[in-house]
């Protein structure tokens, strides 16, 4: 830290200090001090926080109202009761559909990170012919909607489907070899920014001690890049969980559904009567996505523009 | 709390200094035994390759897939030369992404371009032989006193369907794609209803697995001298005649019924009386730009075309924007060192980024109900929220607020953590007033570091399909015109065109993929040479 920072925090610290001796010596000034300064952000932030709450509320207090259908839904529950959790629990294959979306979200996440890092590595560390192309290359294919070629990607996976029944439709494989597809897209240009931070005179000095490129990769660059690992890992675990159109297209067994497709064929067939089953999977779902955020906060924050900043 | 990016700079810090490494990590990883684990591990994921190269060659040999085969020969080459061979490291770090990224995303685009110069759609999939074919097989019925067949369904040893039937004198036949056989008595057992119950060298199927293949059983005919003997049911078949028929010759199919010659267009792949009226089976035909001239020139298309695309426009540019100011706005209120309860704040903020994306706007549809919403009850309004084009595209757009606005929270408090704070501060210390400097430092700074995130948002609103289909499904729609609603965006309203009501048309749907990359990537390409990310690449 410099001699600057420190200095300023301990001006901080004895500002703050004077404050609290203030709010012993001139209490009513201080108090409106505390507001102008302080309290009113958290009066905004409440209203902020209502908003970003509310539905979310509306959600829970769905999945425990035990009449379980929308009209009856409101904000604060009346009545609670686990009645539409047993509903889904016994009468939907829910916990299939939810270890289904698990398997392919968390082995798509780590597979295309293992592949993003690895060119993010390239692109950031070495000086090749077709490197600036490469880059473009991969920056232009993300901005093809990748939605309306869903029909030429039908078409190849009847093909694969036939081939290899195991890779094929309803089977979690087929979904990951697509999400694989996209392992080189945006994620590797955020990666790049962030491995461009790291000085290259690292790699050269271990260069010099006879370290091999993978040597360096493996030991050196990666563990120093984790709070990206972290953060691109963690979107593009989020974006697999609540993806439905290509799942819905590719999964129609019972059985091989993710929870999206499953619960999304709840409402879609019984829109009011099913709402508050689909509401008690929709937060099931969302725990696993809300524990990882939770634990991941201090690397998010930084994670994303890192790449992008230089200061 | 360390932001990341100062732990890196912390850790990196003596080795960038030119100081010598750590002595433990380093030369354990340079050291002598780390070769050898290498080359072994290098060596197994190689045969873990060559394994997978095997498995997939395989079917690709007996179904005959020549083409496949080669490329499956050509990437297992390649993988076998950028690994072992001292050089080419980037290739090494980049091969496998590269093959994933050309086999299901560049395959697919290219399958797509192909497809918007061609008619491919419903009524127009296969080649014309096959198209030949289901029409005269469709036009089989049954004619009267024509010859009726007790049915079992049969497969032969390699799993291909077969009829074996039994006409009314007992007779027996075995029917296959290829014709009717007799069956030698003996060789064969029938029930009461004189349905075969076993037969030498077919295996007969029960109900069951009949049903399982239903559909195909439906589809199969026979072909014999007169026509062809088609299923009705699973247990009884009839020999019927084929009402329409195809003639080399002229090239054309006549109705034998009405005497109508319907001739083939070769290029609009379908088979056209002289009235003009086509035959709903045709088959698949290149037919050159039509698709994107129709797209832009077709008068009902190209009107709701452009409506749709200014609409589009606003969606895209409006969602980073209130999303990024949003986002901005809570970043720096919370930004206060004296503000306790920050951790919580922002735990609880970036909750709707972590809610089920495809649930939420399921959910949020219905908080908009005009009856029984949420929304309505909870602020004592009764509008029509998706009832109004203007107050749907509001709904949309708080929706989406609601959707982004805490990524663009988490990117802003990343970016203010990362200026640094000196600057800011020399600023003040120049009698700058906060607004100034916020105008004049902290904005811009800012905005060059998430300058290239907010353009991808916008290329990602440009096509947010969900945003549109699971909120108010691209409605309100005018009462003159159902196809174009008024929170259509440009995908949504290609979705309704080409897989709606009136049939699937994949080929029109592949224009309008084409004409929307090229506005997006247009677009974006502008924006990130202002923004200068392509510069950085050099």
């Amino acid at each position: 830290m410099s001699t600057e920072a420190m200095l300023a925090s301990e001006l901080r610290d004895t500002s703050h200090g004077s404050g609290q001796s203030g709010h012993v010596v001139r209490l009513g000034s201080a108090r409106g001090n505390w507001f102008r300064r302080v309290g009113w952000r958290h009066v905004v932030g409440v209203i902020a926080l209502f908003f970003a709450i509310f539905p979310i509320l509306f959600v829970v207090s769905a999945a425990f109202n035990p009449q379980g259908t929308l009209s009856s839904s409101t904000l604060i529950p009346r009545d609670a009761s686990f009645a539409n959790f047993d509903t889904l629990f016994s009468e939907t294959s829910f916990w299939r559909w939810f270890a289904n979306s698990l398997l392919i979200s968390l082995l798509s996440a780590a597979l295309s990170l293992f592949i993003s890092a690895a060119a993010a590595y390239a692109f950031s560390r070495y000086r090749f012919r077709g490197r600036r192309a490469g880059m473009l290359f991969i920056l232009l294919v993300q901005m093809f909607p990748q939605f309306l070629a869903i029909v030429a990607i039908y078409l190849i996976f009847v093909e694969i489907s036939e081939l290899y029944p195991a890779i094929g439709f309803n089977t979690p494989w087929s979904l990951i070899l697509l999400f694989l597809g996209g392992a080189l897209g945006v994620n590797t240009w955020l990666m790049k920014g962030f491995f461009d931070t790291i000085p290259k005179d690292l790699d050269e000095s271990a260069k010099v001690d006879g370290a091999t490129h993978a040597q360096i990769y493996f030991g050196i660059i990666l563990p120093l890049v984790t709070p990206i690992l972290a953060i691109t890992g963690l979107l593009s675990f989020i974006s697999t969980m609540s993806e439905f159109i290509i799942s819905s297209v590719f999964l129609t067994e019972d059985s091989a559904k993710t929870a999206a497709v499953g619960l999304y064929g709840l409402i879609s067939a019984q829109r009011n009567a099913n709402f508050g089953v689909f509401a008690a999977g929709a937060l099931i779902v969302a725990i696993p996505i809300v524990v990882l955020f939770q634990f991941l906060q201090r690397y998010i924050v930084g994670g994303i523009t890192a790449g992008a900043v230089k200061g | 709390m360390a932001s990341p990016v100062e732990h890196v700079r912390e850790s990196g810090a003596p080795a960038a200094a030119g100081g010598p490494p750590p002595p433990g990590g380093l030369m354990r990883l340079a050291g002598p035994g780390g070769r050898p684990l290498g080359l072994i591990l290098k060596l197994l994921l190689l045969a873990v390759a060559a394994a997978i190269a095997v498995w997939a060659a395989i079917p690709l040999i007996d179904a005959g897939n020549w083409i496949g085969l080669a490329i499956v020969i050509v990437a297992t080459i390649a993988i076998f030369v950028i690994y072992l061979s001292p050089r080419m490291i980037p290739a090494k770090y980049l091969v496998i992404g590269t093959l994933f990224l050309l086999g299901f995303q560049v395959a697919p685009i290219i399958y797509t371009l192909t497809t918007a110069f061609t008619n491919f759609g419903d009524g127009h999939r296969g080649s014309k032989d096959e198209a030949i074919a289901a029409i005269e097989s469709a036009s089989i019925t049954q004619a009267p006193g024509s010859e009726v067949y007790a049915l079992s369904i049969g497969t032969e040893p390699d799993g291909d369907l077969v009829f074996l039937l039994t006409d009314a004198q007992g007779a027996a036949f075995a029917g296959t794609a290829a014709g009717l056989e007799p069956l030698v008595p003996g060789t064969f057992s029938a029930g009461a209803t004189g349905k075969i119950t076993e037969a030498e060298g077919f295996t007969v199927l029960n109900v069951g697995e009949a049903s399982a293949r239903g559909a195909e059983i439906a589809e199969f005919s026979v072909p014999t001298d007169d026509g062809a003997i088609r299923s009705q049911g699973l247990s009884t078949a009839f020999e019927g005649i084929a009402g329409q028929n195809y003639q080399a010759d002229c090239d054309c199919i006549t109705d034998i019924n009405t005497g109508t010659v319907f001739t083939a267009d070769n290029d609009i792949g379908s088979f056209v009386d002289p009235n003009g009226n086509a035959l709903a089976q045709g088959w698949k035909v290149g037919v050159g730009f039509e698709n994107f001239t129709d797209a832009l020139t077709n008068p009902t298309i190209a009107g709701s075309f452009f409506k749709i695309l200014l609409w589009n426009f606003a969606f895209a540019l409006l969602v980073p924007v209130l999303t990024f100011a949003l986002g901005l706005a809570l970043a720096m209120l919370f930004n206060s060192e004296e503000l306790r309860g920050r951790r919580i704040y922002r735990s609880l903020l970036i909750l709707p980024y972590a809610m089920p994306g495809f649930a939420m706007l399921l959910v949020w549809r219905d908080m908009f109900n005009a009856d029984f919403g949420l929304i309505n009850n909870l602020f004592g309004l009764s509008v029509d929220w998706l009832g109004g084009e203007w107050t749907a595209r509001l709904a949309v757009l708080i929706i989406q607020l609601w959707m982004g606005f805490p990524y663009m929270f988490l990117v802003c408090t990343g970016a203010l953590q990362s200026i640094p704070s000196d600057l800011v501060e020399a600023a003040g210390v120049d009698g700058a007033r906060p607004g100034y400097a916020f105008r004049t430092i902290t904005f811009p700074l800012l905005l060059v570091a998430t300058g290239p995130l907010l353009i991808t948002t916008f290329a990602f609103n440009f096509n947010n399909f969900n945003a549109i289909y699971l909120t108010t499904g691209g409605g309100p729609f005018p009462a003159d015109n159902p196809t174009a609603g008024a929170t259509d965006l440009l995908i949504s309203y290609t979705y309704r065109l080409a897989f709606g009501g009136q049939g699937a048309d994949y080929g029109f749907a592949a224009a309008i993929s084409v004409l929307i990359f090229l506005i997006v990537a247009v677009i974006s390409i502008i924006g990130f040479r202002r923004t200068r990310v392509l510069e950085e690449v050099n």
